[in-house]
C-alpha cells in the first residue's frame, strides 16, 4: 500500500452550508471543502477549532456521505456532554461559518466497493459504516455489503429515512417501531448470521465494548480473526 | 497561527497544563480504547517476547524469564494522536535497553520493527527505543496491565504517540533502515513526536 505524502498546509478552510439533526444527540454538518481530495469510503477528517489567544482544540470525525465529485463532506457529530469541540459544533456552529478541516484520513478502515462486506455498527459509530453503505447502493453494488446496526431505540437512529433496505438490519435494544418483529434484545449471532456474505471482511464501528462484542458476534459465526476490521470510538467529543 | 474560529473562546491556553504536547486535552481519569483490530485472548502460558534481525543472540522470553530480568518503571505522561492525554501515570515492567543489551545489535542496526500477537507492527528509529526511553510494560499503577490496554504486556515508548507503543507486543525486528508499520502505512507519521505535532505523512 502506498501512502500520500501531502506537501504544504494540510489544512484548509472549509464552509458550513448545511447542519441538519439526525437524532436529539446527533448532527450532521456539510461542509464545502475549498480544496477536496480523493477519498475512500470509511475514511474521517479532523475538525480544529482555533480560540482568539491561539489555543486550538482538534477531534476526528468520520464522513458519513459516499465519496463524490461535489467537494462536499457530510460529518455526523455526535455531542458528549463536556466536549469541547462536539458541543461547540452543535451548540454555536450554523450555515455560513468556516471550520477548519484536515483529511481525508485513514486507509485501514475503508472499503472501495469491490470486495463484500459486512458492516455492523453500534449507536454513533454507525457513520463511516453509512459513508459505505451509500457508496454500494449509489454504485449499484448493493450485492457486496451487509449492514447490522445496534441503537437502543428507534430515536437514537441515524440516517433513519435511509437505511431500510434489502442488505440492511437494525436490532433496536430498548424500545422497537410499531413495524418490527423483532423483540427489543442485544444484537445476537441471529441477526449477522444471515449477514456473513462469503469471503466478506467485517468492518465493526462503536463503542470499545460494542465492537468487541459485535467482535465476538463475528468470531462465534466463523468469521476469521485476520478479517475483521474495528474502529472503536473513543470520547471523540 | 489559524485564524480563530467564529465563537470558540476554548479553555485558556493560561491555563493549559504545561505538560500536555500542542492540540493535546487531558483525558483525566479516563483511558480510551482505540484499536484497529479484535482484542485477542491473554494466554500466559504460551506468550513470548522476541528480539530477532539484526542483532548477535536472537533471544526470546517467556512469561516468566522475562519477569527475572531487572525492573524497570516509567512515571510520567502519554500521548494519543487522538489528541487525548494522560498525565502523571506509571508503567512498569523492563526496559528495552535490557532486552537489545541481552541480544547483542549488530553495528548496522538503525530501527526496529515492534510486532504483537495481532499482526500489528509500528516502525522505530533504534535511538526512541534505546538510552531508557523504552520499555515493555506489563503494569499499570502498580496492577496487572488490563488486556484492553494492551495486556499482557506492551511497548511503551511514551516520548512519542501512543500508537508506537504497540498493544500486544511480541517482539522487536531488529533492521538496518526504516520501513512502514502498521499505521504508517495507513496514513500517519513515520515518527510520531507529540511536541512537533507529527501526526500524519507530511507533517
Amino acid at each position: 500500500m502506498t501512502t500520500d505524502r501531502p506537501t504544504g498546509d494540510p489544512w484548509q478552510t472549509a464552509t458550513v452550508t448545511e447542519a441538519r439533526p439526525e437524532t436529539r444527540t446527533a448532527k450532521t454538518f456539510r461542509l464545502a471543502l475549498p480544496a477536496p481530495a480523493p477519498r475512500l469510503a470509511g475514511q474521517y477528517y479532523v475538525v480544529r477549532l482555533t480560540a482568539p489567544d491561539g489555543y486550538t482544540a482538534s477531534r476526528s470525525y468520520s464522513v458519513a456521505s459516499a465519496p463524490n465529485d461535489s467537494g462536499e463532506i457530510e460529518l455526523t457529530v455526535e455531542r458528549l456532554d463536556g466536549g469541547e469541540v462536539s458541543e461547540f459544533l452543535h451548540d454555536e456552529v450554523v450555515v455560513g461559518d468556516d471550520l477548519e478541516v484536515r483529511g481525508p484520513i485513514g486507509l485501514w478502515f475503508v472499503w472501495e466497493a469491490e470486495t463484500p462486506a459486512v458492516l455492523v455498527g453500534g449507536g454513533s459509530g454507525i457513520v463511516p459504516l453509512m459513508a459505505m453503505l451509500r457508496l454500494a447502493r449509489q454504485s449499484g453494488q448493493s450485492d457486496l455489503l451487509r449492514m447490522a446496526v445496534s441503537v437502543r431505540t428507534p430515536d437514537d437512529l441515524y440516517y433513519a429515512n435511509e437505511i431500510t433496505g434489502p442488505e440492511t438490519t437494525v436490532a433496536y435494544t430498548r424500545a422497537v417501531p410499531p413495524s418490527s418483529t423483532r423483540p427489543p434484545s442485544r444484537l445476537s449471532e441471529q441477526d449477522l448470521a444471515p449477514l456473513l456474505l462469503p469471503d466478506a471482511t467485517a468492518f465493526v464501528c462503536g463503542s470499545p465494548g460494542f465492537a468487541d462484542f459485535a467482535s465476538g458476534l463475528l468470531l462465534g459465526l466463523g468469521q476469521p480473526v485476520e478479517k475483521i476490521r474495528v474502529e472503536r470510538f473513543g470520547p471523540t467529543s | 497561527m489559524a485564524k480563530p474560529t467564529r465563537g470558540f473562546l476554548g479553555r485558556g491556553k493560561a491555563a493549559r497544563d504545561p505538560r500536555l504536547p500542542p492540540g493535546q486535552y487531558d483525558a483525566g481519569d479516563q483511558w480510551p480504547v482505540l484499536t484497529a483490530e479484535v482484542t485477542p485472548q491473554p494466554d500466559l502460558a504460551s506468550w513470548s517476547f522476541s528480539v530477532e534481525g539484526l542483532v548477535a543472540h536472537p533471544t526470546t522470553w517467556n512469561w516468566e524469564e522475562i519477569h527475572a530480568l531487572p525492573g524497570s518503571a516509567y512515571s510520567g505522561d502519554i500521548h494519543c494522536v487522538t489528541t487525548w492525554s494522560k498525565l502523571g501515570v506509571q508503567f512498569s515492567g523492563v526496559s528495552v535497553d535490557t532486552l537489545l543489551g541481552i541480544a547483542g545489535l549488530e553495528p548496522t542496526a538503525t530501527h526496529v520493527m515492534a510486532f504483537s500477537s495481532t499482526g500489528y507492527t509500528t516502525n522505530l528509529p533504534l535511538a526512541d527505543v534505546s538510552g531508557g526511553r523504552a520499555w515493555v510494560v506489563w503494569e499499570y499503577e502498580s496492577a496487572p496491565l488490563p488486556i484492553e490496554h494492551g495486556g499482557p504486556a506492551r511497548l511503551l515508548v511514551p516520548h512519542l504517540y501512543f500508537w508506537k507503543s504497540a498493544k500486544w507486543v511480541a517482539g522487536l525486528r531488529v533492521l538496518d533502515h526504516d520501513e512502514p508499520g502498521f499505521w504508517e502505512q495507513n496514513g500517519y507519521h513515520d515518527r510520531g513526536d507529540p511536541w512537533l505535532e507529527q501526526r500524519y505523512q507530511g507533517d
